[in-house]
């Protein structure tokens, strides 16, 4: 009476539906795999790298760009690039791997302009050995809040540093990574004591992220850019 | 007369269970639950928990049983011979009494809930406005909390204003919250202390503990608010009235550099949208 | 012999091909999104950039979803029909006469809500199973206290991911597939009555689903499914995928409401009166009256969302007049009602069900159509539970205290109902059935959680922990998903004409109710000892807690896995045909010849009862009669 909806010759032989399933299964492997590679590979710049160890201590030298270079996924972005030795070969690094329990001298080159705390009581420098940081050689506990450009701050262990920024008549600023030191820059370096071993998270406070509201989208929620990993050993 | 039977030994099934399960779950499960009897609110919170695990362990243990003993007893044991059980379709009566016994439960666990939450404020959040407001004759400690990402500050407008990067409370006193954020949406939740307050930018939300003796509590982020909200905590701490005035002259003492840089105290920031240099 | 069956042209496989189907569509999805984009790009200034430069351009992301989308349904041929009509040409039914197709015709636009039904089953399944990978993720990431899988941005994606997939796509999981299915069939309709916007809101729901995964290429979106603002508002290009997903999904669910109300109130057959409904359309009613209402409250705010985003209004920005509090009342001014979506379909099946297999006319069908109605209307009045410890003016919360209490009434009703279906009935095991028995278990521990929730002392702690998170997945994924895989074991073999295999589907089961209690039952104790939701780091004692419950997830995933195995092995390998009516349900649909014929009925049914004349003798009867011997 009724014409059936799926005809027995609609579909058929063993072959076909063998095909079918593998077509099938091959899409999910690749939608998983298109998953995990994406997962896995879309921080850029999360690669860990470490201090170096000399005869006076363990050194950190770190650089805070306006933006970074030109091939990274993010031109326009704020970010901190790493460096292994004092050779200027800088990387896109924010994961930064430290000895446990002891004194670490960190150096961080400050290259971008100047933004301003959302909330002042940030300018003051907290968990630094002496209480006070270096700011172009000069021992300083606060600087002007809306003179800040980034925070580099490590809540776990307490550590809060400001980093003024350049003057907005600055002459000759860093348009994108790596920035020579020749151009104008901030010198900011401190020392902190690690803890036992584990990993901590590293932040910025300042609302450095253009464009985004309150400052705080994008690099400032991307580790790879304004966040990253203290990795203690 | 068959069916008088078998509800007859469900419900003794149930009578009998619940008067075993209901005393263990409300004396000996229930004052266990978290977040413990470290300030009014939170030992309220334990209260207002095993009344509540009082109540609902027979309610789920009617439904429990009846299912239990429906689904042995009415098994079907012939499963070749597809035979019909009988034709009822209702019973005005036993409908009747379940809408007023399950209205009455519920009419009553809303009154409880109103007055609980009346009695002291619960430790929740109330808005600007709280409608259970402590004792005035006591004047409470201020404290504000201000949540940006990623991090909670404290601020004392009964102590100059002072802003202080963790938290420590007095003991045996009333503390009135006040939290704000700066940016997104966080809570501020104090867990040991039995306090949730949502920190919501532009709003002054008010919550009152009162707290009894020193006790160290954890601090979460209990809302998503960004890439750190995991990472969002802190450890705080009650400790005694004499500790606490010597601690926050410290902090005085210690944030005094960027103290002038604060902005005068008030319930709610909105810093400006921020210049981008460069 | 209708003339639309008479002559299914059989056609070369190949020029299946051409011609409107899903290729075309995607080739005008991806024209449109490239369009889009260049018009967004054109209008996107630095002018328009208050900030600064952000380095994406969420206008044209936007743009680009939105012309990919109406790409996407032109290349379907859903402009056919308006434009030949507009042309002069008569009215076709093109669309329909897809029979000669084989499976072609489940790739292309078909109005018939049969084919409808299996591809919104497919299609929503493919998505569901993503969601559920998402899962997977984010416990293998919580199997450590501390960041280590994934790392923040990632899990929060995952987090996202995984609950904007499972609310927004799987809203339609009973609606979609079966409703459309057996609505027309249990009330003598031969149609829907809008088969068009039926096949619509399900190719819109695929377009919704796809433009949610595309959020990876943009960075993700951090904020969760209920993506709170102003934190959306911070979020990458990402969360333009986010509020692109949602307005689609909102659009589907608000067309497919309408499209079965207008189906159940105008298009019953002579006999069905309100009375006689089955309780499984009653509640397909409660729901698709809720989803008619409550998706446009979801569509404005994501509206002004995407303004704020693109043209750089601030409804959402504290500080320059908008308010955070504006998004979290519009979200969940739609948002509670929306999980009484996802919650009363189930509740519709299983009454449905009980009385198949107790053997027993439905117990108090009144008072649980009283309940389906009193869900769906008080739903509209507790959303602010969710918003308890927020700071709005707390004058109102012992009300929405009340108002959230109250909803057990009704939910008790419910309960009622299934305990006087079974009582002294002749309870049969079979795996819908048994499903049906867990989500009994399952929605008493959901539902008795929830008093929790709603009271606003206890709430305090529970609010926004893991216990929360417990609560709402017992109710939705063992009130839905439990109820979502008995209509699939139940009516599964009507839509496919094949038998699934039982062993399986009772491992499934065993292996599902298990590991979901284990799972899910640690995270209440997890919520009460602080854990707040979704974090990527835990304090270290919880760590056990936490490695049980992943554990248990990942017995889910396997479990699923078995679902899998039976779906492919039994429908497409062993393919054992199911002719007549193996649970002898006396309901309408399982009356008719399987496969069901394409206009359903020959003749217009007549109905003389309700679907559960069980225990009336004679014991056989069918109580339609579909004249014409097809029986």
């Amino acid at each position: 009476m009724y014409k059936p909806c799926r005809g027995e010759a609609g579909v058929s032989a063993p072959g076909k539906r063998v095909i079918w399933v593998a077509g099938t299964a091959v899409l999910v492997c690749v939608l998983i795999g298109l998953y995990i590679g994406f997962y896995l590979t879309t921080s850029p710049g999360d690669a860990s790298a470490s201090a170096v160890r000399t005869p006076v201590g363990t050194q950190l030298y770190l650089a805070t760009v306006a933006a970074s270079e030109l091939s990274d996924p993010h031109p326009t972005w704020v970010s901190y690039y790493q460096t292994d030795a004092r050779d200027q070969n800088w990387h896109h690094a924010t994961t930064y791997e430290l000895p446990r329990n002891s004194l670490v001298h960190v150096t961080i080159y400050q290259f971008d302009g100047q933004s301003g705390l959302r909330n002042p009581f940030i300018a003051q420098a907290t968990g630094v050995i002496g209480g006070s940081f270096e700011l172009n050689g000069k021992p300083t506990r606060t600087i002007d809040p809306d003179a800040a450009s980034h925070i580099f701050a490590i809540p776990q262990m307490g550590v809060s540093v400001p980093l003024a920024g350049i003057p907005d008549s600055a002459k000759n600023p860093c348009d994108n990574a790596p920035c020579p030191l020749s151009t104008d820059h901030e010198t900011i370096s401190f020392t902190i004591r690690t803890p036992g071993p584990g990993l901590y998270r590293w932040q910025c406070f300042v609302p450095c992220a253009a464009g985004y509201i309150d400052g705080f989208g994008g690099p400032m929620q991307s580790v790879g850019y304004m966040d990253g990993f203290i990795k203690v050993v | 007369m068959n069916e008088v039977h078998h509800f007859r030994r469900v419900l003794l099934i149930w009578v009998v269970s619940s008067v075993i399960f209901t005393p263990l779950v409300v004396f000996v499960l229930a004052p266990g639950i978290p977040p413990g009897d470290g300030t009014v609110q939170s030992a309220g919170q334990v209260t207002d928990n095993a009344v509540l695990f009082g109540l609902s362990t027979p309610i789920a243990l009617a439904v429990l049983v009846f299912f239990a003993y429906s689904l042995i007893v009415f098994r079907e044991r012939q499963p070749e011979a597809v035979l019909d059980g009988p034709p009822v379709r209702g019973h005005a009566g036993i409908q009747l009494w379940w809408i007023v016994v399950t209205s009455v439960i519920v009419l009553s666990l809303a009154g409880y809930g109103t007055a609980r939450m009346l009695d002291d404020g619960a430790g929740g959040g109330q808005g600007p406005n709280p409608i259970a407001k402590p004792d005035p004759s006591q004047p409470p400690l201020q404290v504000q909390v201000i949540a940006q990402q990623w991090k909670f500050l404290f601020r004392f407008p009964g102590y100059g204003g002072v802003e202080t990067a963790h938290l420590e409370l007095p003991s045996n006193r009333m503390i009135e919250f006040h939290v704000t954020s700066l940016d997104v949406i966080h809570s501020f939740w104090a867990y040991q202390l039995g306090v949730k307050a949502d920190a919501t930018p532009g709003a002054d939300n008010i919550a009152y503990v009162q707290t009894k003796k020193p006790l160290g509590f954890d601090i979460h982020c209990a809302e998503l608010c960004g890439v750190w909200h995991g990472y969002m905590f802190d450890k705080g701490a009650v400790v005694a009235p004499t500790q606490f005035t010597a601690w926050i002259r410290q902090q005085q003492v210690r944030f005094a550099p960027i103290r002038k840089s604060l902005p005068p105290y008030s319930t709610t920031y909105f810093p400006e949208p921020q210049k981008r240099a460069g | 012999m209708t003339a639309i069956s008479a002559s299914p042209s059989r056609r070369p496989a190949w020029q299946h091909l051409i011609g409107f189907n899903l290729l075309t569509a995607i080739v005008g999805a991806i024209l449109g999104y490239l369009i889009g984009h260049f018009i967004g790009g054109r209008i996107h200034a630095p002018s328009l950039d208050f900030f600064g430069d952000t380095g994406q351009n969420d206008i044209a992301i936007l743009l680009g979803y939105l012309f990919g989308v109406i790409g996407f349904m032109i290349g379907m041929g859903f402009a056919n029909y308006p434009v030949r009509r507009m042309l002069g040409y008569p009215p076709t039914l093109a669309e329909h006469e897809s029979e000669g197709l084989g499976l072609a015709r489940y790739f292309r636009l078909c109005t018939d809500h049969k084919v409808v039904g299996i591809q919104y089953i497919v299609g929503i399944g493919v998505f569901f199973f993503i969601g559920g990978l998402n899962a997977m993720f984010i416990r293998t990431e919580l199997l450590n206290p501390n960041s280590h899988a994934f790392g923040p941005n990632q899990y929060l994606t995952l987090v996202g991911m995984h609950g904007t997939m499972m609310m927004g796509m799987m809203t339609s999981v009973i609606l979609g597939p079966f409703a459309n299915w057996l609505v027309p069939l249990m009330i003598g309709a031969r149609r829907m009555a809008f088969p068009r916007i039926e096949a619509f809101t399900f190719w819109l729901l695929m377009a919704a689903g796809v433009v949610l995964v595309t959020t990876v290429f943009f960075g993700g979106f951090q904020t969760g499914w209920t993506g709170y603002q102003p934190l959306g508002g911070q979020g990458t290009a990402g969360y333009d995928a986010y509020i692109g997903f949602f307005a689609l999904v909102g659009l589907s669910m608000c067309l497919l409401g309408l499209n079965l109300l207008a189906t159940i109130i105008t298009m019953r057959a002579p006999g069905m009166t309100w009375s006689r409904l089955p309780i499984f359309v009653w509640s397909v009613l409660a729901t698709a009256t809720l989803m008619l209402l409550a998706s446009p409250m979801l569509l404005a705010a994501l509206l002004m969302g995407a303004f704020d985003r693109t043209v750089q209004t601030g409804f959402y920005v504290p500080g320059v007049g908008g308010s955070s509090y504006l998004w979290q009342n519009l979200f969940w001014v739609f948002g509670h009602p929306e999980v009484y979506i996802v919650a009363l379909p189930g509740f519709g099946i299983v009454l449905e069900l009980l009385p198949v297999f107790s053997r027993k006319p439905l117990w108090g069908y009144r008072l649980a159509v009283a309940g389906m109605l009193g869900v769906s209307l008080l739903s509209f009045f507790v959303w602010q539970h969710h918003l308890f410890v927020s700071g709005i003016n707390a004058d109102l919360r012992p009300f929405y205290m009340l108002s959230t209490e109250l909803i057990s009434l009704p939910t008790g009703f419910i309960f009622l109902c299934a305990m006087g279906t079974i009582w002294r009935g002749r309870i049969r095991f079979t795996v819908p059935m048994l499903f049906c028995l867990g989500w009994v278990f399952n929605f008493l521990i959901g539902g008795i959680s929830g008093v929790f929730l709603s009271d606003v002392p206890s709430d305090v702690t529970t609010h926004g922990s893991f216990f929360s998170m417990a609560h709402f997945h017992y109710t939705i994924m063992g009130g839905l998903v439990f109820t979502l895989f008995a209509a699939i074991y139940y009516w599964g073999p009507k839509m496919t004409g094949f038998k699934f295999n039982e062993r399986l589907g009772k491992i499934h089961f065993w292996s599902l109710f298990v590991a979901f209690n284990s799972t899910f039952g640690p995270l209440f104790a997890l919520g009460l000892l602080g854990m707040p939701r979704r974090v990527v780091t835990y304090p270290t004692n919880l760590q056990g807690l936490n490695v049980w419950v992943s554990i248990s997830a990942f017995v889910i995933g396997l479990s699923m896995l078995v679902f899998l195995v039976n779906l492919v092995w039994s429908q497409l390998f062993v393919r054992e045909p199911e002719v007549g009516n193996p649970w002898a349900s006396k309901s309408a649909e399982w009356q008719l010849p399987t496969p069901v014929p394409v206009h359903d009925f020959d003749r217009m049914p007549v109905f003389d009862s309700d679907p559960y004349p069980y225990g009336v003798p004679p014991v056989t009867s069918p109580q339609v009669a579909p004249a014409g011997g097809t029986a």
